[in-house]
């Protein structure tokens, strides 16, 4: 690994799934290229049936590519012993959605936490696993309990100090905060903004909630059907979204400034888009947007598929900007 | 693509409410003194959309349980509803019971668990009708097409015969809105609708909720932590904390110029696309267990502006002017 090399790259990645039964196959991943530049943090997102868990997973090694190729520290994983490849893998950690499903409901804490250290063959001091609970702003009694005895935000700390016990390269957070209540949200990221900048890790982020993205992350990638249909930097794909759905997203985040002032006008910016999002299984031809693209230009949408193309700002997969 | 109506609705506490819940307690039916919800007084007018806002064991789902006599077994509750001009005691849950679907409707936050996976959506419907007396079996099946394309589903006669397991989380919404209109109530309770739901789903499903308060003049009490879903849907809200209401009025009041340090805490630690901060605002420590409440005020432990008489006086919910209220000792003076 040199210095330059980013800790995450994708290059055309792609991933399909058999239905059982069907014979039909569900491309949850096509052609995806993305990178995660070391010590940044990287968005992806993307609503339900997106592809944004499978890319995840297939970082973490839960899963293979059907093709397309992954470089983890500036090394090609394609064709690596399970061994090789496990090892390159250390230096990426996750922190999934429900964090008590995450936790081992048999070990206590303090063994939660020095999992990811006893799986590289260190043993860990008790001293350092309360050290990376006060890291988290978990008192020392924690270690003990399990993770039933203890609320959802305590339960994502104790993942999160599980995540950054081996100092690694790249944190890989899969909605990190969704299932916790606004209060709690507030804590976690800010404590996931204070390893970010402390320690110098990079994030790869996904989320469905866009005002969580902009907060943490210097990059957003938008994923719609497998494919990411708009990337930027986060003050820009906010501000001047280019592409249609993203319009939409960015538009359908409520916002507590969205209370009438009696003016008449506040709500106008709501895009309420129609029709159901496609099945993954059978994505529309053309464009995958067009059926509930508010923007629709012509024919061309319903038959052409847009390439990802730059903008003054980020790049766009819409016949509209190019 | 439509615009999200707004909805023209009064801003003052009604005077003659369609709903009216009055001393509202709800404990452990072992200890009634471990309390869930603790003396709890709401409203909510005809055509009116209410917001009731807490997050995870504020007791504002259990209030809307307690409200259609569906609570467990373990909980029991004390206090009076009253609809219109009839009287119910919250201790008798049977007594609830014929205004459950007919008066009173409910949609729950997970549509893919409120529906029976082994029925088509269609069957369910008509059970539904037939329930409550409905139309005549031969007119019936006519009757829950009409109600699926109602709820905007494009094409109802085939989404009437799909099993739940073949419809998408906002369908099955959808499925749900039509049953609980299926019987006209005056009132929808409306759980979370929209938390299982992706967000461009969510805005399509608010946008119907509105649409149908406004065009059939029903009321709706909606119970969300979402305050920017509030924001965008409900004229008045009530704030729950810990089992109490800290906080009610107009939510451009609430919203606009928070007076319980509680509120103002939940309006700012939200990250929004409209702003970027290095850090989110937070509240520290957490809500207390409803076994061992502090005495005085119950957010006193986790205020920032905190007294030593706040933890020992219980504030009571005391209007502030422009219809507001809230139930804190600091407010005013806080506010000046």
């Amino acid at each position: 690994m040199t210095a330059t090399s980013p800790v995450l790259r994708a290059a055309n990645l792609s991933r399909s799934f058999r239905v059982r039964g069907t014979g039909q196959e569900v491309r949850a991943l096509r052609g995806v290229d993305l990178t995660v530049p070391a010590g940044s943090a990287v968005g992806l997102v993307g609503e339900s049936g997106s592809g944004k868990s499978t890319f995840a997973r297939i970082v973490a090694g839960l899963l293979q590519p059907s093709s397309g190729e992954l470089e983890l520290m500036g090394t090609g994983v394609a064709g690596l012993p399970e061994r090789r490849r496990r090892r390159l893998a250390a230096p990426i950690q996750m922190i999934f959605q429900n964090p008590r499903a995450s936790l081992n409901p048999r070990l206590p804490v303090h063994r939660c936490v020095a999992e990811p250290l006893l799986a590289q063959g260190v043993r860990p001091a008790r001293q350092e696993v309360l050290g990376l609970l006060d890291r988290v702003g978990l008192p020392a009694r924690v270690a003990d309990l399990h993770a039933h005895e203890l609320s959802g935000g305590q339960c994502q700390r104790v993942a999160i100090a599980r995540a950054v016990a081996g100092r690694p390269a790249l944190i890989v957070a899969d909605e990190p905060v969704s299932a916790l209540d606004v209060s709690v949200q507030a804590l976690v990221l800010n404590l996931l903004k204070d390893i970010q900048e402390e320690s110098g890790t990079s994030f790869l982020f996904i989320s469905h909630d866009l005002g969580v993205v902009r907060f943490f992350c210097d990059e957003v990638n938008v994923l719609y059907l497998g494919q990411i249909v708009e990337r930027g930097d986060a003050e820009s794909v906010f501000a001047d979204p280019r592409h249609p759905y993203t319009e939409a997203l960015a538009s359908a985040v409520p916002d507590v400034s969205d209370v009438p002032d009696g003016s008449g006008a506040d709500r106008s910016r709501r895009i309420v888009l129609n029709g159901e999002p496609p099945r993954p299984e059978q994505p529309p031809p053309g464009c995958a947007f067009h059926t509930r693209c508010h923007r629709r230009i012509g024919p061309i949408c319903d038959e052409t598929a847009p390439e990802l193309l730059p903008t003054a700002t980020g790049l766009t997969r819409c016949h509209l900007r190019a | 693509m439509t615009e999200t109506p707004t909805t023209p609705m009064t801003e003052t506490p009604p005077a003659d409410p369609l709903l009216a819940l009055d001393r509202v307690e709800i404990g452990l039916a072992a200890d009634p003194q471990v309390r869930a919800v603790d003396g709890l007084d709401l409203r909510v007018a005809p055509g009116e959309a209410v917001a009731l806002v807490g997050e995870s064991g504020s007791g504002k789902s259990v209030t809307a349980y307690a409200a259609l006599g569906l609570l467990a077994p373990a909980l029991r509750a004390s206090g009076t509803l009253r609809l219109g001009a009839s009287s119910y005691d919250l201790g008798d849950p049977g007594a609830l019971r014929p205004l459950r679907g007919g008066e009173i409707s409910m949609i729950f936050q997970d549509p893919g668990t409120s529906l029976n996976p082994v029925m088509t959506v269609g069957r369910q419907l008509e059970d539904v009708l037939r329930r409550h007396g409905g139309p005549p079996r031969r007119e019936r099946w006519r009757r829950v097409v009409d109600l699926l394309a109602e709820v905007g589903v494009a094409a109802p006669d085939r989404v009437a015969r799909a099993y739940p397991f073949e419809l998408s989380g906002g369908m099955r919404q959808r499925v749900l809105i039509a049953m609980a209109l299926s019987c006209e109530p005056r009132l929808l309770i409306a759980d979370e609708p929209t938390t299982a739901l992706d967000t461009t789903v969510q805005a399509q499903i608010m946008d119907l909720l509105m649409t149908l308060v406004r065009d059939r003049g029903m009321a709706m009490l909606f119970i969300s932590h979402d305050l920017g879903l509030v924001a965008g849907s409900c004229r008045r809200m009530y704030v729950m904390y810990a089992g109490r209401v800290v906080e009610s009025g107009p939510v451009a009041d609430v919203l606009r110029r928070p007076r319980h340090p509680y509120t103002k805490a939940l309006v700012g630690c939200r990250p929004t696309a409209d702003r970027r901060l290095a850090r989110l605002p937070s509240i520290p420590g957490t809500v207390p267990p409803i076994g061992s409440m502090p005495s005085g005020c119950r957010f006193a432990p986790r205020c920032p502006i905190a007294v030593e008489q706040c933890r020992t006086a219980d504030p009571e919910l005391r209007a502030v002017g422009g219809n507001v209220s809230v139930a804190c000792l600091r407010a005013s003076e806080e506010e000046s």
